[in-house]
Parts: structure tokens; sequence; C-alpha cells
């Protein structure tokens, strides 16, 4: 059973990296937003922007990689969205296949194709003036923060797509989700805010994610925020799991 | 009757809120023949066929697939069918190839790509191969549809509407494959709309209207359900297209 499980799972994920690579505009769409930012935030806005940092470019970079993957997970809800209504999905369930493996097909694809737009990111950073100190733990511990926030934004996705009753509203979602780096840490420090909107800019995951990545990239001391961005990705990636294997459920049969 | 057949339906029930699509449904496929479902739109041919390969549960009412129950053993259903047709679509970004072989590893079938290779041939793709499906016509698509269902040799294969929408000649082209198909001894369970295909393909009829099974049989037996008088006064034999508005009542059975 756990052979086949695999065995399904990996020919759902060749599928679905085909959809990817064949639609190469998502992949640009994806990416090109966050490097507009970059690039607005580092020339524009950038030197008016009191951040306490020498190299602003290296601030920004957590937060961009996050509305990237933001943006990149809401195609995951448009793909299993019109895996339903196309039908194709009736046809894998009426074949002797492990039925998560449709689910997880596009989960793993998500997790890949944004692994592919943040290293894109990274590469335009470079060009302009991101310098990290990071080493290869370092990277690793960054690596793992951001394929968590895909993992549980993903299932935000899935738990959409499985929902929605149009293509917009099972890409809809994300747009919340790709504003909440604005409130937060990502491109000021939240001390430079009002008292209710630091509150909750303080208070919100990406701060701690944004935090914790920007102290790895920079090779300081990370501390408890690296904690509490873990807590919360697997708190809401456990969730929307639950939900969306519910929402599932319900769906067939 | 039959003791083993490849299908048997009991009193299947189905309604969705207050919709009674199904309201009793009886039937049974004998192994190795063609069955075809008749009815118009919303007479509950597709809901009979989604309860039959495990994609919907009845609310009453018994099926059995291959000897499986449909509530109780689905994943042996699974096994043993092949599911095509209007609502079973193939995949539109990948080509007819790739089409084939995610299939046939889905299936486990030993050498995927000469699986492949070989229907494409038999099914006169074999040039359109590499090209994506979203390129293919109505017809192209279909047979492709139905060339996934060949994969692994299920022993019982539902067409749903497997002709609606195609040109003349596209549906001749379909009703081939099935005869073919039916050559080799697979149990074909077919819905349709088109009496004509009904009376060319089927070895049984049933007639769903109105969620139950108002007349079954073969063609012949059907033509003898016909009112004796009126075979008196006419003297070519009725066609099923007769047969079909004189049982469910004219009106509301539109071609």
């Amino acid at each position: 059973m756990t052979t086949h499980a695999f065995n399904d799972t990996n020919v759902m994920l060749g599928r679905s990296l085909k959809h990817v690579t064949r639609s190469v505009d998502t992949i640009i769409t994806v990416t090109i937003m966050p490097i507009a930012f970059l690039l607005l935030f580092r020339y524009v806005f950038g030197g008016a922007i009191e951040a306490n940092t020498d190299n602003y470019v290296n601030y920004l970079m957590p937060g961009v990689l996050l509305i990237a993957i933001a943006s990149g997970i809401s195609y995951t809800g448009f793909r299993l969205f019109n895996d339903m209504q196309n039908g194709i999905f009736e046809r894998f369930h009426s074949m002797p296949i492990t039925r998560s493996s449709v689910l997880w097909g596009h989960v793993l694809t998500s997790l890949v194709a944004n692994a592919i737009s943040v290293a894109v990111i990274v590469g335009v950073g470079l060009i302009i003036g991101f310098r990290t100190s990071a080493g290869v733990l370092a990277w690793l511990a960054v690596a793992g923060i951001l394929a968590l926030f895909t993992l549980a934004l993903t299932w935000i996705a899935v738990l959409a797509g499985l929902s929605a009753s149009t293509p917009d509203g099972a890409s809809a979602f994300s747009y919340p989700i790709v504003f909440l780096p604005f409130v937060s840490s990502a491109f000021v420090p939240t001390e430079t805010m009002p008292g209710p909107v630091r509150a909750f800019a303080e208070n919100q995951p990406v701060t701690s994610i944004v935090d914790s990545t920007r102290a790895l990239l920079d090779g300081q001391p990370v501390g408890s925020d690296v904690w509490l961005a873990l807590g919360w990705c697997a708190g809401i990636g456990i969730v929307a799991y639950v939900f969306a294997v519910l929402a599932y459920r319900r769906k067939v049969r | 009757m039959d003791q083993n057949p490849a299908i048997r339906v009991r009193g299947l029930q189905k309604s969705f809120q207050q919709l009674h699509v199904l309201t009793g449904v009886d039937f049974d496929v004998a192994r190795g023949s063609v069955f075809a479902l008749l009815g118009s739109n919303g007479a509950g041919k597709t809901t009979v066929v989604r309860i039959l390969s495990t994609l919907l549960r009845p609310d009453d009412g018994t099926a059995t697939v291959n000897g499986c129950d449909v509530v109780a053993q689905p994943a042996r259903v699974r096994e043993s069918i092949s599911l095509t047709g209007q609502f079973a679509a193939v995949d539109e970004i990948l080509t007819g190839r790739e089409n084939l072989i995610m299939v046939a590893r889905l299936r486990r079938v030993p050498d995927p790509r000469r699986v492949a290779d070989d229907l494409l041939a038999q099914f006169g793709l074999a040039d359109a191969g590499a090209r994506r499906v979203a390129t293919y016509s109505g017809g192209m698509r279909r047979r492709l549809d139905i060339a996934m269902s060949f994969i692994g040799d299920p022993p019982v294969i539902f067409l749903d509407e497997p002709t609606t929408g195609l040109d003349p000649e596209a549906r001749l082209e379909v009703w081939k494959m099935i005869r073919d198909l039916a050559g080799g001894g697979t149990t074909i369970l077919l819905t349709t709309q088109h009496l004509e295909e009904a009376e060319k393909l089927a070895d049984r009829i049933a007639i769903l209207h109105r969620g139950t099974i108002i007349a079954s049989g073969t063609l012949a037996e059907l033509r003898e359900l016909l009112p004796p008088a009126r075979v008196e006064y006419v003297e070519t034999q009725p066609t099923l297209e007769e047969i079909f508005l004189a049982t469910v009542g004219g009106g509301e059975a539109q071609r």
C-alpha cells in the first residue's frame, strides 16, 4: 500500500509539474510582482525608509520572498479547482489508486514551483545588492522555514480550491495573505507604526517568520523568533490540512 | 436469470435535496454483454453510472460490480472498472501519449510506454500522440478517452454518453471501438440518449425514465411491448425510437 501511495503521488506530481512548466506565464506572474516590489522598495521608497540597516535589500528580502510564496500558492487553488471542474478528478477517483495522492501531487508541486520562484528572486536580489553571511546550516534553516510556510499556505490553497465555486474564488483567498507582509516588520520596523497597527503587526505570523529569516540570512542569532515562526507555520498548516481533508472527504462521497 | 452477472442493481435510490433522481432502479448486466441505459436528459443515467463507479453513494438499494458491493468494497470495484465519457476528462495540457502513460502507471501496468504506443497506433492517434490534447478534435479526444479505459483490461467499462457532441463520422468511429471492445469479452454499460446508438450496439436495453426502469430487454423483447393492436396496422417493424416514445409517453421525450 505504501509503495502504491508513493507511486501514485509520484505520477500525480509529474503530471502537475508538467502543468507548471507548460504554462511559463504562471511562473513569470508569480516572480514578476515580488521582483517589482524588490526594485520599488530598493530604488524608490528605500531611500526614505529608516530601517536602521546599512543594506536595505537584505532587510527587504524575507518579506519579498513571503509575498512571492503567498501569490504562488494561489495557482495551486486554481489548478485544483480546474481538475475538479473538468472531470479529471472523477477519472482518478474511479481508478484503483491511493486517493490522497490526488491532493499530495498538487501540494508537492506547489513546494517545487515556489522553490523555483524563490531561487529566481534571490538571484535578482543578488544582482541589486543582496548579500548574506549565512552558512550552509543557516541557509538550510531558511529553506526549512520557507518550505514549512509554503506547505502551510498550500493547504489553505487546497481548501480554497476544493470549496470555491468559481476560478476567481479559488485564487482570491491569497490576496489578504499577500497583503500581510506589508503590515509586518517586512518593509519597515514595527516601532514606527501607530499603536493598534503595531500590535497587530508584531503579533501576526509574518513578523516572526520575517525576523527569524532575516536574522539567519544576516548571520545573527535568531532567538525565540524562530520557534514562534515554526509554531505559526505548523499550526496554520495543521488546521488548514484538517479542514482541507474534511472538504475533500465531503467532495468525494 | 444469470446467477453471476457482471453488474447487479437492486432498488437503487438517490435524491439530491428535494430532487428524487433515482426512485428504485433494478437491472442486471450479463458478463461480456453490452447494456444500454437509454433515457432523456435528466433521467438519471449519469447518476446510475456515478454510483456504479463508486463516485457517489446511493441513498438506498444495492449495486454490485464484478461481484463486489459498490458501497462496502469500493476499492475492489475500482480495480475492475474503467470510466469514460461526458464527465471523465482527459488532461488537456498533457499530450495524448502522456495521458496514456499516466493512466498505465496509475494502473501499474508493465511497460507503460509500449502500452501507450500500441494504443495510439490502434486508435489512429499515432501521429497526434506527441501533441497536447488541447489541440485535438472532439472525435480524437473521445478516442483517446476510450483508449485510456482499455489500459489494464478492466472487465467492466462504463461509457457515459460516449458519442454526445460528436459529428456523425466520429460517432461511427467510436461505435467501431465499442464493438471491438465488446468482441474482446468486456462487459460494457453505456448510457445514451441516441436511440439508434442503443439499437446498433446493445445486447440489452433498459429505458430509464423519471428515476426508474420502465422497460428492459433485448430489442426484440422491447418490440413486443407495443400493443398488439398497433402491430396489426403497421407493416414495418417499429423502430426503437417509436418504442421509446410510446413507453415514456410521447411528449416528454425529446431527441
